[in-house]
């Protein structure tokens, strides 16, 4: 696992994907942070992290689509599959690598709030709860982004599928608040809506139903990469 | 070291492998012989565990490969088809890189320093994988199948691509590897097992049809020859005359070249007919332009073994059933 680990970090930073990443990264979280706080003069954590969910949202699935395509196509996981690791190892060093990526660059760029002491009391439970929502919310993006990208071995095809199934996810949130109120399908929506359930962290509450919610979700994309090459096999 | 049970592989309604077995003891090195398509791919990946197997059973080490796949493959180094290679890595940090995959507890420098020593691979070791040349990438693939010192290599196709002189060094390389290890060896070309195998198991269309010593085999080949004789001459005088000739046992002309007519000959079992053949027509004043041997492809020799193995025994295999399928 700590070879793949290695190997996927090193893969990052000899290519340009990780730096386009973290320039990108650093550069809309600036631009969001000036935007939101700084220029309307406020102390708000709440619309900056939604941005960067939604920014996010196209952005890991750029990091996550080279993970399995591109060894599927250059038949380097052959080796991979043919040397004494289990899957779930293989998985999982793929998996830290990409989120060691995202959590630096989400860490690094939470600093930005300490700026805003000198001139505002700033809520840090609130900002501390937003930054692990926002990570917990990677990680899934990250699953989803691994497990689409060892479906296919074209990476164009691995990014596009997994902003859609991420779309998708954020436009549950958006078609439940159209539905009435009292409706029963409403509540089902908003319980699956990624979305809905950052929200309540971005309100300042820390909702530990949430948390698990995410875990699961992320766990449930990890098992299913699993399985397609568990599966692959015995094709 | 390696033994595989009745595998099966089916791909729909296509048995990519059909009841396939064999056994491979320690230190032997085995040539899977087969045109492509045949199977031979299939068994080495089932073999490493990169496929399973529809029914069937392969063991490596005496572990199922199925069942304990991890501990399975410690015991093997694989070369697949088209080297594992990471483009982006010097061949040093990709060396580094499967050591520390494989979890090799040996001295790392000097074992990686080996076998750049023992694959010849020590001047490029500082250079981008993907700015070497295709000689020097197969030889890279050969020391990640290495690297660890594991019991049994397996090599699919090994020097599909590469020009002449490194074909042969890649087989010396196969040849000095057999000492220590035992190697399978994949390839559709006989030569190739002939040079490197003591062992060669012909598959073709998903079923082994021999599995014998490649001395064997190769007298099997040999023995009854065919040639492709030109001769300028009367045709009809020719071919009566070579008919007569002790030790052929057919004449067909099968084409022209210049004013030369290309008879195809077939000599008896265990007789050379070359020089008689000579002598005739030089006593007869009709230049011989041309003698060359065929029938050494493989189809021709699938046929010649079934049929050997069908009227002598000397060579083991479901050879009945399957040459009425061949034909």
């Amino acid at each position: 696992m700590i070879a793949i680990f290695k190997r996927e970090m090193r893969g990052y930073f000899t290519g340009v994907i990780g730096y386009v990443f973290l320039v990108l990264f650093l550069a809309v979280a600036g631009i969001v942070f000036c935007y939101t706080t700084l220029f309307s003069m406020s102390a708000d954590v709440s619309s900056y992290f939604t941005l960067m969910l939604i920014f996010c949202s196209i952005m890991l699935p750029i990091l996550t689509m080279k993970s399995f395509s591109e060894e599927r196509k250059a038949k380097t996981e052959q080796l991979l599959l043919t040397s004494p690791i289990s899957i779930t190892s293989m998985v999982l060093g793929k998996l830290l690598a990409c989120y060691l990526i995202f959590a630096s660059a989400v860490v690094f760029t939470s600093l930005y709030f300490l700026l805003l002491i000198p001139y505002a009391t700033l809520n840090v439970s609130t900002l501390l709860g937003n930054i692990v929502a926002l990570l917990l919310v990677g990680l899934v993006f990250i699953s989803i982004g691994l497990f689409v990208s060892s479906l296919t071995e074209n990476q164009l095809s691995a990014a596009i599928g997994t902003i859609g199934i991420i779309l998708a996810l954020l436009a549950v949130g958006i078609i439940s608040s159209l539905l009435p109120t009292s409706f029963w399908l409403r509540y089902v929506f908003d319980s699956l809506s990624i979305f809905t359930r950052f929200s309540t962290f971005t309100n300042g509450y820390f909702d530990l139903a949430s948390v698990i919610y995410y875990l699961s979700v992320a766990g449930v994309f990890f098992y299913l990469t699993i399985r397609v090459y568990d599966r692959r096999r015995y094709n | 070291m390696v033994k595989v049970e009745n595998l099966v592989k089916r791909y729909g309604t296509n048995y990519a492998l059909n009841d396939v077995s064999f056994e491979i003891g320690e230190g032997e090195i085995v040539g899977l012989l087969g045109p492509n398509g045949a199977g031979k791919s299939t068994a080495m990946n089932i073999l490493t565990g990169y496929l399973s197997s529809t029914s069937g059973n392969a063991y490596v080490g005496g572990i199922n490969i199925l069942e304990d796949p991890i501990e399975a493959k410690k015991y093997i180094g694989f070369l697949p088809e088209q080297p594992p290679l990471y483009p982006d890595m010097t061949v040093l940090e990709y060396l580094d890189f499967v050591y520390e995959l494989k979890g090799c507890k040996l001295d790392k420098e000097a074992h990686i320093n080996e076998i750049l020593s023992v694959v010849r691979i020590g001047d490029v070791k500082n250079r981008l994988i993907k700015n070497l040349s295709k000689g020097y990438k197969q030889r890279v693939g050969i020391a990640e199948a290495i690297i660890g010192d594991p019991k049994v290599i397996i090599f699919d196709e090994p020097t599909v691509g590469l020009d002449p002189k490194q074909i042969l060094e890649v087989r010396n390389l196969i040849r000095t590897l057999g000492k220590r290890h035992t190697v399978i060896l994949s390839t559709h070309i006989l030569a190739e097992v002939q040079s490197v195998c003591e062992r060669v198991i012909i598959i073709n269309k998903g079923r082994i049809i021999a599995d014998a010593k490649t001395d064997e085999i190769t007298r099997t080949i040999e023995d009854g020859y065919r040639y492709e004789a030109k001769i300028c001459g009367p045709e009809k005088e020719v071919r009566a005359a070579i008919s007569a000739l002790h030790g052929t046992s057919g004449v067909s002309v099968s084409g022209r070249d210049g004013d030369a007519n290309i008879y195809v000959v077939e000599a008896a079992s265990g007789v050379d007919i070359r020089k008689p053949l000579f002598l005739l027509c030089a006593g007869n004043n009709w230049p011989m332009i041309g003698l060359t041997p065929v029938g050494t492809d493989l189809e021709t020799v699938f046929i010649r073994l079934v049929d050997s193995s069908d009227s002598s025994g000397g060579v083991k295999g479901k050879s009945r059933r399957n040459r009425r399928e061949e034909r």
